[in-house]
């Protein structure tokens, strides 16, 4: 009778992967994510890939030999990590930039985006900040009791929010800037196009009445 | 031989425990005339949560769509800027949730989403809660909610500011382009008006039409 219930807890474990979230690429394709974080921010992404197998016409449980090239820029599009990882990986980064970071991923597949027909179902979690946190982890080696490391994790969330306070401050300066931009060229482009159309104008009566007296048809 | 079965059925609920996972969210560039769907494998009873934000793009909306394992559309809006929704798993499987921009021909959408499954995993996976919470560690639960609200409220926030600020750089070249566009059709069209005006008397020098009046 408790059996039978292990056996199901034990079924259910194992046909729900422990990788939440997946999404259908192409064997050649590039899909990119992009994270927007303030700086010093570390991310973790773990990723599972399975390959579509034309026989069973189903997904193989894990295909040996097929890797996942990760990609990852800073906002000022220069590569920060470019690597080569297995079919499961897990990738790592800490900001030290503040601004879109964008995560690219594409099999190793050496086949032509002609050919290559195959669909791959990725697996995939990024998580951000205060979540890289493995609270079991730090209890066991910091030793602390159930209370402290609950305030240890409000501790990181509130630490978290300042981070992206801090990171709204200088991008709403950056908008202020863009605005102001955008106020001085509508200024002076409206100014030098009256100033232009004025002058034109001045100059074409000028010189269409010089060329009518010269014609002597006034 | 019960003792044994009891360490068992801990380690394989542990086990299970691993597999409710907080909650996945990626913010993802949609192509225009594209479709991109997300999958996730949901056991009956949990409650989830889905809410998507456009954060660049167009007009800002985008189509989404929420299928159950069997196909039936739980959720369906079309050219959506923003919205959440929350339902609570009915079936066992795959659900299947789509963002499409079919309906735009040449503008690409960035779309943030944010799919919440169950609720978050217990801080001590393997305590066996014999008394109830004290009342410091309510207090840190409250604070600790209170807070994921706060951070949620932020990311939102992050968004629309970044909505906002993609229109202002936006607007910041699209000024300056078109203003130097059109002083310069300004001068071509005056130039040539007054060279199409002199090509109309320059071969006419016998006709005195009457040009005075």
């Amino acid at each position: 009778m408790m059996l039978p219930a292990a056996g199901v807890v034990f079924a259910l474990a194992w046909i729900y992967p422990s990788h939440a979230l997946y999404f259908h690429i192409g064997e050649t394709e590039k899909k990119c994510f992009i994270e927007e974080i303030p700086d010093e921010t570390m991310v973790i992404g773990k990723y599972r890939t399975q390959l579509w197998d034309k026989e069973t016409n189903s997904f193989l449980p894990a295909t040996p030999g097929l890797g996942m090239h990760v990609e990852i820029k800073d906002p000022e599009t220069k590569i920060i990590l470019s690597r080569q990882y297995g079919s499961d990986g897990r990738f790592t980064f800490t900001s030290h930039t503040p601004g879109e970071h964008q995560i690219c991923l594409h099999s190793n597949s050496t086949k032509m985006a002609l050919f290559a027909g195959g669909k791959l179902r990725v697996h995939l979690d990024i998580q951000v900040g205060e979540h890289t946190n493995n609270y079991p982890e730090i209890a066991a080696k910091d030793k602390l009791t159930e209370l402290q490391l609950r305030v240890r994790q409000l501790l990181d969330q509130v630490e978290q929010i300042q981070k992206e306070q801090n990171y709204q401050r200088y991008r709403e300066e950056r908008f202020r800037m863009t605005s102001e931009s955008t106020n001085q060229r509508v200024l002076w482009w409206s100014i030098a196009q009256t100033l232009i159309l004025l002058v034109i104008g001045i100059w074409q009566m000028k010189h269409l009445k010089s060329f009518f007296e010269a014609k002597k048809l006034v | 031989m019960y003792g044994s079965f009891r360490l068992l059925l801990q380690v394989l609920s542990a086990q299970l425990l691993c597999v409710w996972v907080l909650g996945s969210e990626l913010t993802f560039e949609l192509p225009d005339n594209a479709k991109q769907c997300f999958y996730e494998d949901i056991i009956i009873g949990t409650k989830c949560t889905l809410e998507f934000q456009v954060v660049t793009g167009g007009h800002y909306d985008v189509d989404c769509r929420l299928e159950d394992p069997e196909g039936t559309t739980l959720y369906k809006e079309m050219k959506k800027q923003y919205d959440s929704f929350t339902f609570t798993a009915a079936k066992n499987g795959t659900f299947k949730f789509c963002f499409s921009n079919e309906f735009s021909t040449f503008t690409h959408k960035t779309v943030y989403f944010d799919f919440q499954v169950g609720d978050d995993p217990p801080l001590f996976p393997n305590e066996n809660r014999v008394t109830a919470l004290t009342q410091m560690e309510s207090a840190c639960v409250s604070i600790h909610e209170a807070l994921k609200s706060v951070i949620d409220y932020q990311t939102h926030f992050r968004l629309r500011e970044a909505q906002g600020r993609s229109r202002a750089e936006d607007l910041n070249t699209r000024v300056a382009f078109w203003s130097i566009g059109e002083a310069m059709i300004l001068l071509v069209v005056s130039i040539s008006q007054v060279v199409l005006l002199r090509s109309f008397f320059s071969d006419r020098k016998t006709t005195t039409t009457r040009v005075g009046s």
